[in-house]
């Protein structure tokens, strides 16, 4: 793969003096993920060392440096879900897709985050696939939700 | 393309086509399409209803706007008639929109559907037009929306966030007018500190105070910042503001801008919220082009720019100067103040950050003056404050109340009461820093001294109501679960203490507390908030001090009697079947992720407890109650 869109945008950012974090976050809307190479590029073009590089893609909950699924499903875990019952989404999640949180499952379909609150809270437990959120969660709804992804 | 607005004329000329826009000349319906309306189908709803419109070709506008507050009822649809009160209908799925245009078609009324009626108040009761109207509520009668008085929230679910227009139609930015042309910076900052705002986002500084703080600064280029990272969980405010009102906080931006001496402002939006993203970049990008931001604003010498930068997914980044380093493309780590960033802030200029509610606030002051906003509220803590009230309460939503209402009446009245009548247990205000407030201070003034006195704080309003279910130990160790992987890392008390606090509240909950723990939790909470450089650290034991102080016994049960009362802690509790209660259905034992239930149909059935993992699936799904925690 030659990352051209990667190119693109680091070279626009260069002009517009964007700050990292904004250059790795329009590489992760594009691909989905911080790609190694792409990140060896940034730090050469913007002359920014790797190492502070990687700390910046490390230090933001919102980067991953694996690639995600298809879709991504964030389950919230914000105070109005935890007592509503959204960690027990989170397993019944875990369980039908057979993968943790933090992973992708093998047919590349679903990657399964958690996130801390996405201000949904009237609705608890929520959780987001993609830009849809769902809300008024119980476990037994959640096979319908996901079969709308597949 | 809209023109370049130069004088107050030109916004009065603009105003009365926003008029038009909020109230046109037919039939207009209105989808509430923020973040909450969109969880529960307002979009299809949106969808299904312009559809209609256009094959059916009625004369129907189809218009969305931002959260009415209400967020329980969602979907909300207003069907406003020229000439009649708007009706509010809830809990509209795109069936019911499409059946709800049928009636309006044939001038009918879903009386069955309505929530209430919105117009200009008790007027329309005696008016003719509202005819066969009788039986549907006023909005301000209504329980939810009866104790409120909206000052940030004004225009949320009154307009179309993405038109600015409508927003000059109920006022919007004539304080801007105001203060550029009629006040200089210095009564601009003695308004402000009169007015008593103080920040919104949490330790509630005195807003006035800290803009003059920066105006004093020596320094030629300055800061103004909006701080969007609303990280609290169970606080959602923020996120409405932005979706409903975006100009709002701009307005207020331009205005601590200029007061400050400040030509360019960053707004800090949480990667979290794209739809806020989405509304504020619209909100910008209209502003520019009705020359409200850029070069010479409303003619006048004053040049401010606006940028939108996206947050990171760091909870640690809600405070200052870990923001301002994210700002600058770094990793958000706190440094130690002093130097405050009214001194040495954003690229170590004068900087002044507050939150977007603190800044929706600011063209109401500037409009209505610092006497009208001052005989609002507490004598310390003035006018309103938004409240998120969620968790185990039969109404949620998003709600603003007068400083110093109390905890009941937000709880009680406006709320409704407890979720299918269980006992009311505690509160949890102020997010991770924050506490619980127990059962028995129920009539708390909710003010930022009276909760900060009660072990909690006001925090950025999120009020997390907790029942007899809920686990007071499992809620102290889910805000240090959280805290320990917010913690950035740089202080070895928040860092490993939260870690330390974890693991021990982690063995208490699982059944291996010991004697003696308690008291270890409430010595290392010490050490945690004293040693730590930035407010995380020192306010992270929060929690679990103010659950200690308030529910001992809870804490004691597990530890002596190695159970949970609440019926929460997994390695404490077993789920059971009511013989007399189970119908035999079935349903749990389809549901069951182990096949741990059997029994036949219309026999009672029966959990295996070898091969039950206590998911608390048959739990959720018995529509008899029959399945129980012991």
């Amino acid at each position: 793969m030659q990352w051209v869109k990667a190119k693109e945008i680091i070279s626009q950012s260069k002009e517009r003096r964007e700050s990292l974090i904004e250059v790795l976050q329009d590489i992760q809307a594009e691909y989905n993920y911080l790609p190694k190479e792409v990140l060896n590029q940034i730090s050469q073009e913007l002359q920014i060392p790797l190492s502070q590089v990687l700390r910046v893609a490390t230090f933001y909950a919102a980067f991953s440096l694996k690639p995600r699924g298809l879709h991504l499903i964030n389950v919230c875990l914000g105070t109005a879900c935890h007592v509503r019952g959204g960690g027990r989404i989170l397993e019944k999640l875990e369980r039908d897709l057979k993968i943790k949180s933090g992973e992708t499952s093998s047919d590349l379909k679903f990657s399964l985050e958690t996130v801390r609150c996405i201000g949904c809270c009237s609705l608890a437990p929520v959780i987001r696939i993609d830009e849809d959120t769902h809300g008024r969660l119980k476990q037994d709804k959640i096979p319908r939700i996901l079969k709308k992804y597949t | 393309m809209g023109m370049k607005i130069k004088t107050k004329d030109d916004l009065k000329k603009i105003r009365e086509k926003g008029l038009l826009s909020i109230y046109p000349d037919k039939i207009k319906i209105t989808v509430g399409m923020a973040t909450c309306g969109l969880a529960t189908g307002a979009g299809e709803a949106f969808e299904v209803l312009s559809q209609e419109v256009e094959k059916q070709k009625l004369d129907f506008l189809v218009a969305q706007t931002g959260c009415l507050g209400f967020c329980q009822r969602e979907p909300l649809v207003e069907v406003q008639v020229p000439g009649r009160p708007a009706i509010i209908y809830q809990e509209m799925t795109s069936k019911k929109s499409k059946d709800l245009l049928t009636a309006i078609t044939k001038k009918e009324i879903k009386k069955e559907w309505a929530l209430a009626l919105l117009g200009n108040g008790a007027k329309y009761l005696k008016d003719s037009s509202s005819e066969g109207l009788e039986g549907i509520p006023l909005y301000e009668q209504i329980p939810f929306f009866k104790k409120q008085q909206k000052i940030a929230l004004r225009n949320c679910g009154f307009i179309d966030p993405d038109d600015i227009e409508e927003y000059i139609a109920r006022g919007g930015y004539f304080s801007l007018d105001k203060a550029l042309k009629n006040l200089t910076p210095e009564e601009i900052i003695e308004e402000i500190k009169k007015s008593g705002l103080r920040g919104r986002g949490g330790a509630g500084f005195p807003t006035g105070l800290k803009w003059s703080y920066c105006r004093k600064a020596p320094g030629e280029i300055k800061y103004v910042i909006c701080n969007g990272d609303e990280g609290d969980p169970g606080a959602y405010m923020d996120r409405s503001v932005l979706e409903g009102d975006p100009h709002s906080v701009l307005e207020g931006m331009l205005i601590g801008g200029y007061a400050i001496g400040a030509k360019e402002g960053y707004i800090y939006v949480r990667a979290e919220y794209p739809l806020a993203i989405k509304k504020l970049k619209k909100a910008i990008q209209q502003a520019e082009e009705y020359g409200l931001l850029g070069e010479n604003i409303l003619g006048t010498d004053f040049s401010f720019q606006i940028k939108l930068n996206r947050g990171g997914g760091a909870f640690v980044c809600g405070e200052e100067t870990a923001l301002m380093a994210s700002i600058e493309g770094r990793v958000g780590e706190p440094r130690l103040r002093p130097p405050y960033p009214a001194e040495r802030g954003l690229w170590d200029q004068p900087t002044n950050i507050n939150n977007v509610e603190t800044w929706a606030n600011v063209p109401v002051i500037i409009d209505r003056g610092s006497d009208w906003f001052s005989r609002i509220g507490t004598e310390k803590s003035k006018g309103t404050k938004v409240f998120s009230l969620v968790g185990k309460v039969k109404n949620t939503g998003l709600l603003e109340v007068p400083m110093g209402i109390s905890l009941k009446e937000i709880i009680f009245d406006i709320g409704e009461g407890i979720l299918n009548d269980k006992k009311f247990k505690a509160v949890q205000t102020g997010g991770p820093s924050g506490g619980c407030i127990p059962a028995e201070l129920i009539d708390l003034p909710v003010d930022y001294e009276a909760l900060t006195q009660a072990g909690s704080m006001m925090g950025s309003g999120g009020m997390i109501v907790m029942d007899e279910n809920t686990c007071m130990v499992d809620v102290a160790r889910y805000f240090l679960s959280f805290l320990k992987d917010e913690s950035c890392g740089k202080c070895t008390s928040c860092r490993e203490g939260i870690i330390r606090l974890y693991q021990i509240l982690t063995d208490i909950c699982e059944g291996r507390g010991k004697e003696g723990d308690i008291e270890l939790l409430e010595d290392l909470s010490s050490v945690v908030q004293s040693a730590s450089l930035c407010g995380l650290g020192g306010t992270a034991p929060n929690p679990v001090v103010s659950t200690i102080r308030y529910f001992r016994d809870e804490y004691q049960a597990h530890i002596k009697d190695k159970k949970c009362p609440a019926g929460v802690c997994r390695e404490l509790i077993q789920y059971f079947i009511l013989a007399d209660k189970c119908t035999g259905c079935l349903l749990c034992a389809r549901e069951c992720p182990e096949k741990a239930i059997s029994g036949e149909r219309k026999k009672p059935h029966l959990i295996d407890q070898a091969k039950c993992i206590k998911c608390g699936v048959c739990f959720e799904v018995c529509n008899f109650d029959a399945v129980v925690i012991k």
